[in-house]
């Protein structure tokens, strides 16, 4: 089987050219499920680049992204494949006329043409390159699951009408979790676990460089640590890198160069969407000079 | 898979796979059969790469993560080059590494032996810290190790002495301290209470970082002298799920805390999930009588009622004494965060009075600072502050007994240890009657009941079950079942 990563450094010199900022952890994943040839299993706070990763792994390959968005109530028909019935129902009845057996039709009607293929089908018998992914997994009953297992394990399908539909090449699979359910141990099992935690402050910073367009260097590192001094705090919710970006959006267009206290707290809530957790950001970082004063 | 020349590597891993399941995680045969292949593409060397291979195979949850670096730690700490420690079998002799310090500070008389004085010693990590130089601090962490913690070969124990003699003897506290003089004195226009706060968090990172190694090379150096199993063993931690509430350390609390909120929201979704997609209602005879007629009066469509399962109404009444505090606190915060299954939660907390607590969590957004008040504005304390389970429950039936009704699931946390006072059992036994259930939790262990002071079956019989709820997953456990 040939390779699609010639190392892990590959993988991330790849993944920075689609803007995409991994880390050692991260890149290390894409490249070994690569190598092993496994679905890679993604968990971690929302809004930390899990869909984007499988997104920017499609891009770098230059592969089609087949997105199988996960919801209560997701089920083979529309997960797998569904047989289109109206077109068997016209097939049967153009043949009626004709002198046909049986057996014949039936043949006939359950064959590839009157497959509808739905997004898990068509990532495996696509003969392009292809990355599917599965978007919060953790949404579907825990019985659902069960239709995920066959293809992950096996890259397979089985139809009972048609016979097995194997993949003629292993495409890369991504899962995405927000960990609101224990996954199953079956799923779990099949796939390298990675989790996405809040980036560090180096690579916070970088990433908002990369994607604010214009944004100074002086800027981003006070973003970043301000954020990161936001993350130590209890909260509710604390803020996610999307949303790190979207207040360094917010800071270029009010044309901030320096975050002083006042303009935090007047933007805070971009970053934060609980009112406690606002209230509690902007107590902690005012009074914190006052509580410190006797030192200084 | 794995050739022959890497069998070394396998017996390691397996030794290191043991471990992790001694420690609690799960690692099932195909996982440890992923894990060695994966390793197989991996150049060896190459220390983090090994390491999250490792943990992308074999550690599929991420509360894990901690439990398992402390295992790769203890297994793999002494391989790599950079980690060599005395090649001649003297492991806790001078390393005559003490070129790194040199290099960077580049300060004259200070010789080659590493006869750095104390103050030499605090000054450079000072400056270390100052420019956040990662190789100087790793160097002066070993220097400290080396020099403060007073190691001595032999001795069997996990490294926590030895990592609090060498951090008393850098005074970290006073390094930061000074770190911000300096901070403050360079500012032209001193600094903001934000600016402040941004450099304090970075150097107070820096500081962690510093700890950190530190850690690690008393590790080091402890496994290089009693071997890589006894120590695995001497540092093997519970996962935060299995951590004892009254025995919990304050990093553990701490991890607990974290860990309670996710708990909750899993624990909110699967009730709720549980509750649309329970079985359905019994048959609605009318209404399927009254479909048939389009069937010319055939009942070929069965309807059903819709169901209604009952919200049941919780009273939690928690001993918040002393040791078995932490317990209710957890409880509380559980129960209040998926008090939306529920038609109607109210708290009481008692150590020998009793108070309701119930208006703490009314229109709160912040649980723990509701359960935080419970702690410290209740008032519960009816003699001298010590457990009365008979007075508390006295007052309790005088005060709420008539508000307990059919529909009514009474919770009573504690461990049931009544300093000999007189039981009042008859208390509960009344409960009983007139509440739907009655349900006793106690976080000690079941071993433990009914010795000393404990008079738990005294109470036990008259509930409708009595349960040991010492971890995060026997309370999860109890309270999906409560639901």
């Amino acid at each position: 089987m040939d390779h699609r990563f010639d190392s892990v450094a590959a993988v991330r010199a790849g993944l920075r050219e689609q803007n995409y900022l991994s880390d050692e952890g991260i890149a290390g994943v894409v490249y070994l499920a690569d190598r092993l040839g496994k679905p890679i299993l993604v968990e971690g706070p929302a809004g930390t680049g899990k869909t984007q990763l499988a997104k920017s792994v499609a891009d770098l390959l230059g592969a089609r992204l087949i997105r199988l968005q996960c919801y209560e109530g997701l089920d083979e028909s529309k997960a797998l494949y569904e047989w289109n019935y109206k077109k068997q129902l016209l097939r049967i009845q153009a043949e009626r006329n004709a002198d046909s057996t049986w057996s014949e039709i039936e043949d006939d009607i359950f064959s590839r043409e009157f497959l509808l293929t739905r997004p898990l089908l068509e990532a495996i018998s696509a003969t392009d390159p292809v990355v599917l992914l599965i978007d919060e997994v953790d949404r579907v009953e825990i019985e659902t699951e069960a239709l995920l297992l066959e293809i992950l394990s096996d890259y397979q399908v089985s139809i009972p009408e048609l016979g097995t539909v194997t993949a003629s090449q292993i495409p890369m699979v991504f899962l995405t979790s927000n960990n609101t359910r224990e996954l199953s141990e079956a799923l779990k099992r099949r796939c390298l676990f990675l989790h996405i935690d809040y980036p560090d402050l180096d690579r916070e910073k970088e990433i908002v460089l990369t994607k604010v367009p214009g944004i100074t260097d002086t800027l981003a590192d006070q973003v970043a640590r301000i954020v990161r001094s936001i993350r130590q705090l209890e909260l509710k919710k604390a803020p996610s890198v999307s949303e790190t970006l979207d207040w360094a959006h917010t800071l270029m267009l009010l044309n901030i160069q320096h975050v002083t206290e006042a303009d935090a707290a007047d933007t805070i809530n971009i970053l934060l969407k609980y009112r406690t957790d606002i209230e509690k950001a902007i107590k902690e970082f005012s009074s914190n000079g006052a509580a410190f004063a006797p030192n200084g | 898979m794995t050739d022959t020349s890497a069998s070394p590597m396998l017996e390691l891993l397996g030794g290191f796979i043991r471990e992790l399941r001694a420690a609690g995680i799960p690692v099932s045969l195909s996982e440890n059969i992923d894990a060695m292949e994966a390793v197989g593409h991996i150049p060896l060397e190459d220390r983090e790469a090994v390491k999250y291979a490792l943990a992308a195979t074999l550690v599929k949850n991420d509360s894990h993560w901690r439990a398992f670096e402390t295992v790769f730690e203890v297994y793999f700490s002494l391989r790599g080059a950079e980690y060599r420690i005395g090649e001649d079998g003297e492991p806790l002799e001078d390393l005559g590494e003490v070129e790194p310090l040199e290099a960077p500070g580049g300060q004259p008389g200070m010789g080659a032996s590493g006869q750095l004085t104390p103050e030499e010693l605090a000054e450079m990590l000072y400056q270390a810290l100052m420019r956040g130089d990662e190789a100087m601090m790793r160097a002066i962490a070993r220097q400290a190790v080396r020099r403060f913690a007073g190691m001595e070969p032999g001795r069997p124990v996990g490294g926590t002495y030895y990592l609090y003699r060498t951090l008393r003897n850098l005074d970290l506290d006073g390094v930061l301290d000074r770190l911000m003089d300096q901070t403050r004195g360079q500012a032209p226009d001193g600094l903001t209470p934000l600016e402040e706060r941004l450099e304090r968090d970075e150097y107070e990172a820096r500081i962690d970082r510093l700890k950190k190694e530190v850690e690690a090379e008393i590790r080091r150096r402890l496994v290089a002298d009693r071997g890589v199993e006894a120590m695995a063993k001497t540092l093997r931690k519970p996962l935060p799920e299995d951590v004892d509430f009254m025995h919990a350390s304050r990093e553990e609390m701490a991890n607990l805390r974290k860990a309670i909120y996710p708990l909750t929201r899993k624990l909110a979704v699967r009730l709720a999930r549980k509750r649309r997609h329970g079985r359905k209602g019994p048959l609605d005879f009318r209404s399927t009588v009254r479909h048939s007629l389009s069937y010319g009066g055939v009942p070929a469509e069965p309807k059903f009622k819709y169901p209604r399962p009952s919200k049941p109404e919780i009273f939690v009444i928690a001993d918040i004494s002393g040791s078995v505090a932490a317990f209710a606190r957890f409880t509380l915060h559980l129960v209040y965060a998926i008090s939306g299954q529920f038609s109607k939660v109210r708290a009481f907390v008692f150590i020998d009075g009793l108070d309701e607590v119930t208006p703490f969590f009314e229109g709160v957004e912040d649980i723990a600072q509701a359960v935080h008040r419970v702690n410290t504005e209740a008032d519960v304390v009816w003699v001298d502050g010590h457990s009365d389970y008979g007075h508390a429950f006295e007052v309790f039936w005088e005060r709420y007994g008539k508000d307990v009704g059919p529909k009514t699931s009474v919770m009573i946390l504690g461990d049931a240890r009544n300093n000999y006072h007189a039981s009042q059992a008859w208390i509960i036994a009344e409960i009983e009657k007139r509440a739907r259930n009655v349900f006793w939790l106690n976080p000690e262990p079941r071993s433990y009941w009914d010795t000393g002071d404990s008079i738990v079956s005294e109470y036990g019989v008259h509930c409708d079950g009595v349960f040991e709820v010492r971890n995060l997953r026997q309370l999860e456990g109890f309270v999906e079942h409560l639901a």
